[in-house]
């Protein structure tokens, strides 16, 4: 995604990952890439010091979201946050009849190997901007297909349809 | 450092190259060095490799560490066993690739190896040095660097890479002439000494102080203190090495023997290892180089130099885009204070990677070849490289 926005719309762009491979692999394709836990590493950088901080399908690991959150607002002007929606249709139908812990193309972990420590839908997020005190600028609800190359934009009852949510957010004004 | 010179697999190397050096500062324009001295004339000793291109715009600069020198790759001739220092790293082709770079690898002032040293002549009494060579410091060695780069007519330099007492060197560069440097890669390096470091430091210079032969330093012209020097490095060793890495290479194995001997000669395959390094360093090291060079790293301290203690304060000086790497064993210059030069550097806005490699193999992993330094070194350059054309 970095070297996607690096080539396609020429921004200066800091990565942050803790996997010493896959920041190797950063650095290789000429990235700047930091080796280290977003937790602490967005500690260091001073206010505003970015136009937008994205946290790209990483919420849902994160053991304390709302610390992270505020972290990202103060260092960033905005922050885009994305993350696989854990109200999806299938998601509960399968809960529902099955009756064991749900598995998706989004979500394709098993309850005892998967990173994903969060459980959020699109509506908990919402409902968690406004208890942890920032604002929703835009949000997209997004519907993969098949092979998740792309997505469609849902309007009509996101929370169930919806298997991605990505919202632009900033702080309270 | 040690001396891990392996000839590459490939036979991909710069072939034969021709050690160069320069003689500036004459008097009466002596350098000032940071202890209110001046020093002059002073001669450094460089190879280049590669060719420099019109604009002199890819100019790579290779810093040395402790022992080194400027012979980091190539052979000096046809039938020479040993390659430069860096062969794995530095040639057609490879990380620091030559045939897009051309690189620059000096000599410290303070070195035995073809730069002015304690064991130079003293202009004024005809003799060696000794003790009577001023205590220099790592400033003093990048600024006797800087003029060995303006002779070269070179402007800017696109990277300055070092590891160990070469990344001091080069974080160094980085603040005493930002504007020449475009990016820099320190290696398993840090901002300043710890007490960790300095003590070790410290049993090396005694080992050789207290070798009767060492008589404060004027041994020239007779016996010189090899006993000192090879426990000295022998010391060295033990640092660049860790503890998995001693596991891993002797363990507790004899050499060439089934039992103990109940005696001193030396039972374990790592007393072996020692000793014969310890032999071997003293065929081409001078010891007083070795105290000098040793005192300009422990008084090394950026915080203290450019940050009035503020580490922060210090990189606020600095432009270079960073590719800072630590090894997760060594315990010589340990990650947590590459990561202290990374936090100071992101809370100036600079443009900083950072990679902590796994390897076993302590302090002297940066200097073993590596296909993960060697991508990462050739990722970030061609980056920079590409950068300064836009």
């Amino acid at each position: 995604m970095l070297h996607f926005l690096k080539k396609n719309k020429d921004v200066i762009c800091t990565g942050i990952e803790l996997n010493e491979e896959k920041v190797a692999k950063c650095i290789e394709k000429g990235l700047t890439v930091l080796q280290g836990d977003i937790n602490e590493e967005v500690l260091d950088y001073p206010d505003d010091a970015f136009d937008y901080v994205i946290l790209s399908q990483t919420l849902q690991q994160i053991y304390e979201p709302g610390k992270l959150i505020r972290a990202i607002l103060r260092i960033g002007r905005k922050g885009v946050v994305s993350f696989p929606n854990f109200s999806h249709w299938n998601v509960r139908l399968q809960l529902l009849t099955t009756g064991r812990a749900p598995l998706t193309k989004q979500l394709p972990y098993d309850w005892h190997n998967t990173p994903n420590i969060r459980v959020i839908s699109i509506e908990d997020f919402r409902r968690f901007s406004r208890e942890t005190g920032f604002s929703i600028l835009r949000e997209a609800a997004i519907n993969t297909d098949h092979h998740e190359n792309s997505g469609n934009i849902i309007k009509l009852f996101s929370n169930l349809r919806a298997t991605y949510g990505v919202f632009l957010i900033g702080n309270d004004q | 450092m040690s001396e891990y010179r392996a000839r590459d697999k490939d036979r991909m190397s710069v072939g034969v190259v021709e050690k160069k050096s320069l003689t500036f500062a004459r008097p009466p324009m002596e350098m000032a060095l940071e202890n209110g001295y001046t020093l002059g004339p002073v001669t450094l000793a460089y190879e280049t490799y590669g060719k420099l291109n019109p604009d002199k715009s890819n100019v790579i600069l290779i810093l040395h560490a402790l022992s080194g020198d400027a012979h980091a790759a190539g052979y000096y001739h046809e039938d020479d066993a040993k390659p430069g220092w860096w062969e794995t790293m530095v040639g057609p082709g490879k990380g620091i690739d030559t045939h897009k770079y051309f690189v620059v690898c000096s000599n410290i002032l303070g070195s035995c190896s073809g730069s002015t040293g304690p064991g130079s002549i003293n202009p004024n009494t005809a003799k060696p040095f000794g003790l009577d060579f001023p205590v220099v410091t790592i400033g003093d060695m990048v600024a006797a660097q800087k003029a060995l780069i303006d002779h070269l007519g070179i402007k800017k330099i696109l990277s300055v890479v070092g590891g160990s007492v070469g990344g001091l060197q080069a974080l160094e560069w980085c603040l005493k002439f930002p504007d020449m440097v475009v990016s820099a890669i320190p290696l398993a390096t840090t901002p300043k000494h710890s007490a960790l470091s300095i003590a070790f430091n410290e049993v090396a210079r005694q080992a050789i102080m207290v070798d009767p032969h060492w008589n404060k330093g004027h041994y020239y012209d007779g016996a010189k203190p090899d006993l000192g020097l090879a426990v000295a490095r022998m010391i060295g060793h033990i640092t660049y090495l860790s503890d998995e890495s001693m596991r891993q290479k002797f363990g507790r194995r004899l050499q060439d023997r089934n039992d103990f001997s109940f005696n001193f000669d030396g039972d374990f395959q790592v007393e072996s290892y020692l000793r014969y390094q310890g032999a071997k360093f003293v065929e081409r090291f001078d010891a007083n180089s070795f105290l000098y060079i040793t005192k300009a790293a422990d008084y090394f301290d950026i915080t203290r130099q450019y940050g009035s203690g503020s580490l922060v304060k210090a990189f606020s000086r600095a432009r270079a885009k960073f590719l800072v790497v630590s090894f997760t064993s060594d315990w010589l210059y340990p990650t947590y204070q590459s990561k202290a030069m990374v936090k100071a550097m992101k809370k100036n806005g600079l443009d900083i990677s950072f990679c902590e490699i796994k390897a076993d193999w302590g302090h002297d992993a940066f200097l073993l070849a590596s296909e993960r330094l060697t991508t990462l070194i050739a990722g970030f350059l061609e980056r920079v490289c590409n950068e300064t054309k836009k």
